[in-house]
């Protein structure tokens, strides 16, 4: 090439920076997309509790598959302050939510709502049907309010939430993956206080305490549930399971092994479970995991778990492992073996159970499966091809546990048509919509029985508010880090039992850190 | 939309036109300014001044930051020193993570250059070798996340007993009846190379376009007169092919290296690094995204970074000893 030997000189270091830095760009394109959104995934809902929602869902349940997907990107976005909460007349939708009786309302808000136009951005893990009941639930708003409502999913909820956030572009609205993500992202300053955009007293009419407690750090109402699930109930086919067990579901963890055992030993798998769930792969077993211990510690220990206070390779939370570990160390228990659970994703797993013959007889899954059930088998119908019975009983003195999750959801920026989308969410008559599609229990405590399509989620939203100890979904409670390092010692653990001890020894390591900001 | 569709329609048409602005001014005006002798050292680096800027910006600033977030701690409030690099060297899941770097380093190498000299060699005289060019191309134009599902696809397990519903698992099934269908993704070391095949098969092409305009530029009459001379195809690859394109080889295989020490997309679409398949590249975005450890996540890049340095150090001075035999 042409070009005087200076030429060179000044080209070749050019190059050279240019290639250096250009490769160290590190990692491609990053596609989380790719991964499925599975609907169940939005779980973060930054719901400043508002008022008192009928303590459905005394236990705030999050939606676990949501703090898999993407992270709420709690950074960057500063919550304009710039636009001022002008008088949104949205108001009606949350505030009144003592006047609509909810009972089998339809979607109409009891007082209309202001047509202000406009667009407010809102990003979740939901995809599929789950998605598809979101926007159902949304479309009167938007009917009545004539905001359009850009809803994006993504199973990455986590990083896409993230990012978005430090770089200052974050969603209106956005499902955020737990209460334990959602302070953090609090205390970074960048949710903004719902208590200025909802009617508090109304709020606490219409959900309990609790709800409202979960979705509030350091005082300040920063989350509101928008839908809640019932974690650990045990799934069956009726017309099989009745041939292999003998009429009454199992009460207590040793009649459960029992019967496990002996269809282990009848040639078919007692179990199906299903830990693949993309970049959230693992989550399932955490659910398995706080349902045991819940049961086995106590409510407290549950507590102090949680918060970090025990570690992980203290006595009661290795013997919650080694406890599941009687079903998953032991290949013939579960369909597919060890290998068939790490790669079977949690939607798929139950599929087995309506097949002729059947391949597993039970499952462990939260409430919003049957959605999953239904999609891949149309012509299944609860009670009579489905039901449930609960986690049963390990020790007695902690009788009556159940487990709960939830959607919560939360304002990054305050535009006026975020605050409206906000106040319609926590609304009976929003949240009405999606319970009757099937797959959500709603928080609010006006939803009114009667809008459950079918026995059994009526029967879920009951337990819900009428259990005696009920307790909110561990993992979503935790630090990001350690929720991740849980997931992936789950996996771990399926892999190689016997290396419980190296992984629960990593755990503690990672607790360590996770708890410090 | 409208505004979205100006704001490209101003990108496109307006840089283009500042820069030529840029220039005339350049040429007219400072030109005129500078004394005539001087001009040849002074309008390369006029010329570059934009494009310095732009590097300055983007490349030059965001990497003497990254080093100093790598001393800081994960919030980047308080100087830690080196305890981000301990860290680092020292976990367990980045010394696997270093480790699986290192096996994608060696094999995914050696089986795209490999193929890709076979493949261009294999096609150089035959009728139909745009053809067979473009199909071995083709994954390249595909973004590599897609390519990660595609295989993802390709790699699924189903318990044994049931329709097997990956083409690996259902093809190998149906052809060797007895065959147990294996959890490719899943089983430790062999996923690592499962997940490197894919990326194979993503990079093969490029590695076999560029060979091959290396091996058009060998005369074909040393090729000939070897052939007249005695030498079989193989000696003639081995002795002389190979020797002669030894600077493009480099040149790929150096690219190689380097997308091997990136490699991020298809681990984190496969397997996110679950089964012990993890990579740097994966760390980090782990550690910026999920535990939002700034400190971290830089001193992971720092670490990229001087992995690669060796790499194009040698590269230019291939580059420059080209540059002299000219």
């Amino acid at each position: 090439m042409p070009g005087t030997p200076r030429a060179i000189h000044l080209s070749a270091p050019l190059v050279a920076l240019t290639l250096l830095l250009s490769a160290c760009a590190g990692g491609g394109t990053t596609g989380p997309a790719a991964a499925p959104t599975t609907a169940a995934g939005a779980a973060a809902t930054t719901g400043a509790a508002v008022g008192g929602a009928p303590t459905r869902a005394a236990a705030a349940a999050t939606s676990a598959p949501a703090a898999a997907t993407s992270a709420p990107a709690a950074g960057g976005a500063t919550p304009s302050a710039a636009r001022t909460p002008a008088a949104t007349t949205g108001a009606a939708a949350g505030a009144t939510p003592a006047a609509t009786s909810a009972a089998a309302a339809p979607a109409a808000p009891s007082a209309p709502l202001e047509k202000i136009g406009g667009t407010v951005t809102v990003l979740g893990t939901w995809g599929g049907s789950e998605q598809d009941s979101f926007l159902a639930m949304v479309k009167p708003f938007e009917d009545q309010t004539g905001v359009t409502v850009q809803y994006e999913g993504t199973r990455d909820l986590n990083a896409i939430l993230t990012t978005r956030v430090q770089g200052g572009n974050p969603p209106d609205v956005a499902g955020l993956p737990g209460p334990g993500q959602m302070a953090e992202f609090a205390r970074a300053g960048k949710l903004i206080d719902l208590s200025q955009v909802l009617d508090m007293n109304a709020m606490r009419q219409q959900y309990s305490e609790d709800w409202i407690t979960l979705g509030t750090v350091d005082g300040k109402p920063v989350g509101i549930f928008i839908k809640a699930a019932v974690k650990g109930s045990i799934w069956y086919n009726p017309k099989e399971f009745s041939k292999v067990s003998g009429g009454t579901p199992p009460k207590n963890w040793n009649d459960l092994m029992a019967l496990s055992e002996k269809i282990a030993n009848s040639g078919t798998a007692p179990w199906c479970i299903g830990l693949a769930s993309g970049a959230a792969s693992g989550w399932p077993g955490t659910d398995w995991l706080e349902d045991i211990f819940l049961r086995q510690a106590g409510p407290d220990k549950y507590d102090q778990w949680w918060q970090g206070k025990i570690a992980w390779t203290s006595p009661e939370v290795k013997q919650a492992w080694q406890t599941w570990g009687q079903i998953v160390a032991n290949d013939k228990m579960v369909f597919g073996g060890r290998q068939g659970m790490l790669a079977t994703n949690f939607q798929d797993a139950g599929n087995v159970l309506f097949t002729s013959p059947p391949r597993c007889y039970m499952m462990h899954q939260g409430s919003f499966i049957t959605d999953f059930f239904v999609k891949a088998n149309p012509n299944l119908k609860p009670v009579d091809d489905f039901n449930f019975f609960p986690f049963p009983d390990i020790d007695p003195q902690y009788s009556g546990s159940i487990e709960a999750a939830g959607d919560l959801f939360g304002m990054f920026k305050d535009t006026p048509q975020a605050r409206a989308l906000i106040k319609y969410l926590t609304t009976p008559e929003a949240q009405t919509i999606w319970v009757k599609r099937g797959g959500a229990i709603s928080p609010n405590k006006q939803v009114s029985l009667d809008a459950y399509p079918d026995p059994i989620s009526k029967e879920l939203a009951q337990t819900l508010t009428s259990a005696k100890i009920v307790r909110f979904d561990a993992s979503d409670l935790m630090p990001e880090a350690m929720n991740n390092a849980f997931w992936k010692a789950i996996l771990d653990y399926v892999q190689s039992p016997n290396n419980l001890d190296s992984i629960l020894a990593n755990l503690d390591k990672v607790q360590q850190d996770a708890y410090k900001h | 939309m409208a505004d979205r569709l100006l704001l490209a329609a101003i990108v496109v048409f307006g840089v283009p036109a500042a820069l030529v602005a840029y220039i005339s001014v350049v040429e007219g005006v400072l030109m005129r300014l500078i004394p005539f002798k001087q001009q040849p050292r002074a309008r390369p680096w006029l010329w570059l001044l934009p494009a310095l800027a732009f590097l300055l910006v983007f490349l030059v600033y965001p990497t003497l930051n990254t080093l100093a977030l790598s001393l800081q701690d994960a919030q980047s409030e308080h100087f830690v020193g080196l305890a981000n690099y301990a860290y680092v060297l020292t976990d367990g899941t980045m010394l696997m993570a270093l480790r699986n770097n290192a096996i994608w380093l060696v094999l995914f190498t050696l089986l795209t250059v490999a193929f890709g000299l076979l493949i261009a060699v294999l096609t150089d005289r035959v009728s139909y070798e745009s053809a067979a060019k473009a199909v071995i191309f083709l994954p390249m134009a595909i973004s590599f996340v897609a390519a990660g599902v595609i295989w993802k696809f390709m790699y699924d397990y189903r318990p044994p007993g049931v329709p097997q519903t990956g083409t690996v698992n259902a093809v190998l099934t149906g052809l060797f009846p007895g065959f147990e269908p294996q959890a490719w993704l899943i089983n430790p070391p062999w996923n690592n190379v499962a997940l490197i095949v894919a990326a194979v098969w993503v990079w093969t092409g490029f590695c076999m376009v560029i060979l091959s305009a290396g091996l058009k530029g060998i005369s074909t009459e040393v090729l000939e007169a070897a052939r007249v001379d005695g030498a079989n195809e193989w000696q003639v690859f081995w002795r002389i092919i190979v020797p002669l394109l030894g600077s493009t080889i480099a040149v790929v295989a150096t690219t190689m290296i380097i997308t091997a020490l990136k490699a991020f997309d298809i681990v984190y679409v496969m397997t996110n690094g679950n089964f012990d398949t993890e990579v740097i590249a994966n760390r980090m975005y782990k550690e910026m995204f999920n535990a939002r450890d700034f400190g971290r996540a830089s001193a992971i890049a720092v670490i990229l970074l001087l992995a690669i340095i060796p790499v194009m150090l040698l590269n230019l001075k291939r580059f420059r000893e080209q540059e002299a035999i000219r």
